[in-house]
């Protein structure tokens, strides 16, 4: 029976699951392309769907490796920038395992061990992409663990049982430590039945995360904690300017400055290495360098750049005729928004630890995309992949902030110039003014209103780059044209009426990117806002109005239904202000988990003060709930910090500000004092949890506002424009 | 030049730049990684430290001021496994997300505590200003209360 790993007969395979390059783009294929319907067609399914884990399911033992020791190590493709997902998979994995929790260990695979996810970690699909196949995989490796175990007992398998982490015949029994001691083949299984969800004991409690006495202890587990032996620092030259190449450096004050090894040059970038971080750094500020700007940038030009009607247009959603003819006699409603630029502002700074020797280079390194790391550094270093190994670390938050890795290419040229190991890191100044920040939008929202009814809606938006840019396959940009990270939560999802959005793609003279949530928080802001100045204009309730256009029984809408009514409620939803506090109202539905949120808000001496949140969440099952609460507490407040302050501002090409303080941001005195999580379980598998709970606080605490001041705001950061 | 100064207990001697930021000393010479760098301009409160029992952000604090101070960083905040109020209370809210700014967080709290046994919330607005990109915020305050809490039912603390 005995067969190698290699011949892996009664495989179950699954690979209409395996792709490369992210899962959606290359779905599409070469072949269907530039027809605006189809991509409609993609754009509504991208806006719900769970995009299926596509990194290796065959072999459980590249995720799931039992120690002789009698414990078990989960080799993470999805890495832990906080968000909670080890616990997850470790929760899921000790109850098909039927193992006590604390015997698992969970760590990020090194690329080398071949459990490389070419999606990366985003888009909030980490537990609900792996709740299948991590289960799959768990109860295939407990029956590879009874055949061996049979095989070792010459006992017939069907007469043994497991038992949390022994597998017993009544009379003896092995721990799962000693079947695999020994052992260098096996056979792979077909997948057997899963347990029933009433076998699990892990499942929806709140199990404290794995990595939590780690974090307190602060134990050294981030990139930037990452070391060699006999390492260098290095520090990269890089631009203050957007949109202009820097030229005509002058290193020779730099080179004289103490601790410097080496100045690194090449066509791509110049660093300086040496003995320690701070002369690294001390010696970079030495080297002199002017621009060659290719054209002058301020934020009015951005602003201008960025404006409905300019860049590429595709209609992403199109039900019926334009508002201007539904009805000859209706009213046509009309505001237009805007929103900010956005940093990440992630608390690790991007930087990597390279090790390169003989021919063989390691990398240590926060990243969301580890095995596309591991390409683009093989591809720099002219090495082969197998060459190249990745080592992930925690990340000090990511945000969509790691999805480029220059970082790691640069340490890796470093070291091997050097012969020594690397360590390179963006200071903090860097980090802000070389960020992929959060494209500015801006928004036209129009509405037929006859007779108190809406006939018809319509949202134009304009947006920089969020999905397409360097971590991406620039086949996908041929394909679906609208960039779908900018568009989701850009369509209207009330119904029953004609309904329209038109997305203009603008090009930008600096990167833009994923910022969490990606175009959401932005469209939700302009959408919700909109829709509660129709509620005020046809003089109903927000919450009835929205409910009497979502007629749909499509699943979704069902549940942002319920979603809706639930936070209403529990909120005490009224449109009344009550000492000098009033209440907004908004919902969404991201990546197919609708959320609403009701904000308590005042005025103080003039600033804005959120009292309270309550925030209903239909995530379907919640693998672990506390944590969930902590994604929807940590969205609220990560909102709130984007929907009242946070702005870069652009002057002479020069992006600013350059570090927290004057970047400003909501800190603990502007953090509710209740926020009232509610999650429901409106399908019967985990969904998305990491961002949807971000979509609708821009417009909630927005629509507070109108209630309070009679004003409609409609630019994000809203706290510059209350007086 | 040298600098010399007792480190979570321990005496330490170091040759460093005496302008170089006490944080790197930390991190790099002392291979003490739990206090983090954020900002290097004292904004974020990553790197906070206790100087003398005095919170300092580390970042802005050139080490030759470190000659023969008593230095607490957050792997010298409890006494062995027995846990630091605050690292208790840290824990039983469940309040790291990605865990980057929390070392500074928990030794900003810890710092209050001496200060203001029983910080109201205001307490905590003006004097928690550190930065936390996860927001973890509503908890850490459920958490400086916890630990208040736990530190009075253990006054050795
Ligand atoms: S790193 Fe010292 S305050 Fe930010
Ligand atoms: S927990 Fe991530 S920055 Fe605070």
């Amino acid at each position: 029976m005995s067969k190698g790993k290699k011949q892996k007969k009664g495989i179950k395979r699954r690979m209409f699951l395996k792709r490369s390059g992210v899962g959606i783009g290359l779905m599409i294929g070469g072949v269907w392309l530039t027809r605006n319907p189809i991509r409609r067609t993609i754009i509504k399914t991208s806006e719900t769907l769970v995009v299926p884990y596509a990194g290796p399911t065959s072999d459980p033992l590249l995720w799931l490796q039992i120690t002789p020791d009698n414990n078990l190590i989960l080799h993470s493709s999805k890495v832990e920038m906080g968000q909670g997902t080890f616990t997850g998979l470790a929760q899921i994995v000790a109850d098909e395992m039927g193992l006590p929790i604390e015997k698992i260990k969970v760590v990020h695979a090194e690329t080398k061990a071949g459990n490389l996810d070419p999606f990366g970690t985003g888009g909030s699909m980490s537990i609900a992409s792996l709740w299948v196949p991590l289960r799959e995989m768990a109860a295939t490796l407990n029956l590879m663990l009874l055949n061996k175990a049979a095989e070792k007992l010459s006992v017939n398998p069907d007469t043994l049982r497991l038992e949390g982490g022994t597998i017993t015949d009544g009379s003896q029994s092995l721990t799962y430590g000693q079947i695999v001691a020994d052992v260098t083949e096996w056979d792979i299984p077909s997948t057997p039945p899963l347990k029933k969800r009433s076998e699990y004991t892990y499942l929806g409690k709140p199990v404290p995360r794995v990595d939590l006495k780690e974090k307190v202890m602060g134990a050294p587990i981030f990139g930037i904690d990452a070391e060699y032996p006999d390492m260098l620092y290095a520090s990269v030259v890089r631009s203050r300017l957007i949109d202009a190449q820097m030229q005509n450096f002058d290193t020779t004050e730099a080179e004289r400055m103490p601790g410097v090894i080496k100045i690194y040059q090449d066509e791509d970038f110049i660093g300086v290495i040496a003995e320690t971080h701070i002369q690294a750094e001390t010696a970079r500020k030495k080297i002199k360098f002017d621009y060659n700007k290719n054209a002058d940038w301020s934020l009015a030009d951005i602003e201008e750049k960025i404006t409905v009607g300019n860049g590429n247009k595709t209609i992403v959603q199109k039900e019926g005729p334009i508002v201007e003819d539904i009805d000859e006699d209706a009213e046509i409603i009309e505001l237009a928004f805007r929103s900010s630029i956005g940093a990440h502002a992630q608390m690790e700074p991007n930087g990597a630890v390279a090790n390169y020797q003989e021919g063989n280079l390691e990398i240590k390194v926060s990243t969301q995309v580890p095995q596309l790391t591991q390409s683009e550094v093989a591809k720099a270093m002219g090495m082969s992949k197998k060459e190249v190994n990745i080592i992930p670390t925690f990340l000090g938050g990511g945000f969509g902030r790691r999805l480029h890795t220059p970082n790691a290419i640069q340490a890796a040229k470093m070291s091997k110039a050097i012969g020594r190991p690397v360590k390179s890191f963006f200071d903090r100044q860097q980090e802000f003014q070389n960020d992929t920040f959060r494209p500015p939008t801006h928004h036209v929202m129009k509405a037929a209103v006859k007779d108190g009814e809406i006939l018809g809606i319509e949202h134009q938006f304009a947006s920089g780059d969020t999905l397409f840019n360097s971590a991406m396959d620039p086949g996908i940009e041929r394909v679906v044209r609208a960039d779908i990270g900018s568009v989701r939560g850009g369509t209207i999802i009330y119904d029953g009426m004609p309904r329209r959005a038109t997305y203009y793609h603008v090009d930008l003279p600096f990167a833009t990117s994923f910022w969490r949530s990606l175009g959401l928080l932005a469209n939700a802001f302009a959408i919700e806002s909109f829709i509660d100045e129709l509620a005020l204009k046809t003089k109903q309730s927000p919450v009835d109005l929205r409910l009497q256009y979502m007629r749909d029984d499509n699943p979704y809408i069902v549940r942002a239904k319920k979603v809706l009514k639930t936070c209403a409620q529990k909120a005490g939803y009224t449109d009344e202000v009550k000492d000098g506090r009033a209440m907004g109202i908004a919902l969404t539905i991201d990546t197919g988990s609708p959320c609403a949120h009701v904000a308590e808000v005042s005025i103080v001496e003039g600033s804005i003060k959120i009292h309270k949140v309550t925030a209903v969440l239909d995530c379907g099952i919640a693998v672990n709930p506390d944590q969930v609460r902590a994604q929807v507490e940590g969205c609220v407040c990560m909102g709130i910090s984007a929907a009242l302050y946070e702005k870069m501002d652009l002057k002479e090409n020069k992006l600013f500000p350059i570090n927290y303080g004057s970047y400003d941001m909501a800190l603990m005195r502007d953090t509710p004092k209740e926020i009232d999580v509610v999650l429901i379980e409106g399908i019967d598998k985990p969904g998305p949890v990491g961002e949807p709970p971000l979509g609708p606080i821009g417009a909630a605490i927005s629509n507070a506002l109108r209630r309070l001041t009679g004003e409609r705001l409609t630019q994000m950061p809203l706290s510059a424009f209350i007086s | 030049m040298k600098i010399t100064f007792n480190i979570n207990g321990e005496p330490r001697s170091i040759d460093t730049d005496g302008e170089a930021p006490l944080l790197w000393v930390i991190r790099d010479g002392l291979n003490l990684k739990g206090t983090k760098y954020g900002c290097g301009k004292a904004a974020c409160g990553a790197c906070t430290i206790h100087v003398d029992g005095m919170q300092v952000r580390s970042c802005s604090y050139p080490a030759k001021f470190a000659e023969g101070k008593e230095i607490t960083t957050i792997e010298g905040l409890s006494q062995g496994d027995n846990l630091h109020p605050v690292q208790q209370a840290w824990i039983d809210e469940v309040v790291p997300q990605c865990g980057y700014c929390q070392p500074g967080f928990m030794m900003a709290t810890a710092a209050l505590l001496k200060e203001i046994p029983n910080p109201t919330d205001e307490d905590i607005d003006n004097n928690i200003i550190n930065v936390c990109r996860c927001a973890t915020y509503y908890r850490m305050r459920k958490a400086i209360h916890k630990a208040a809490a736990l530190a009075k039912q253990n006054p050795s603390e």
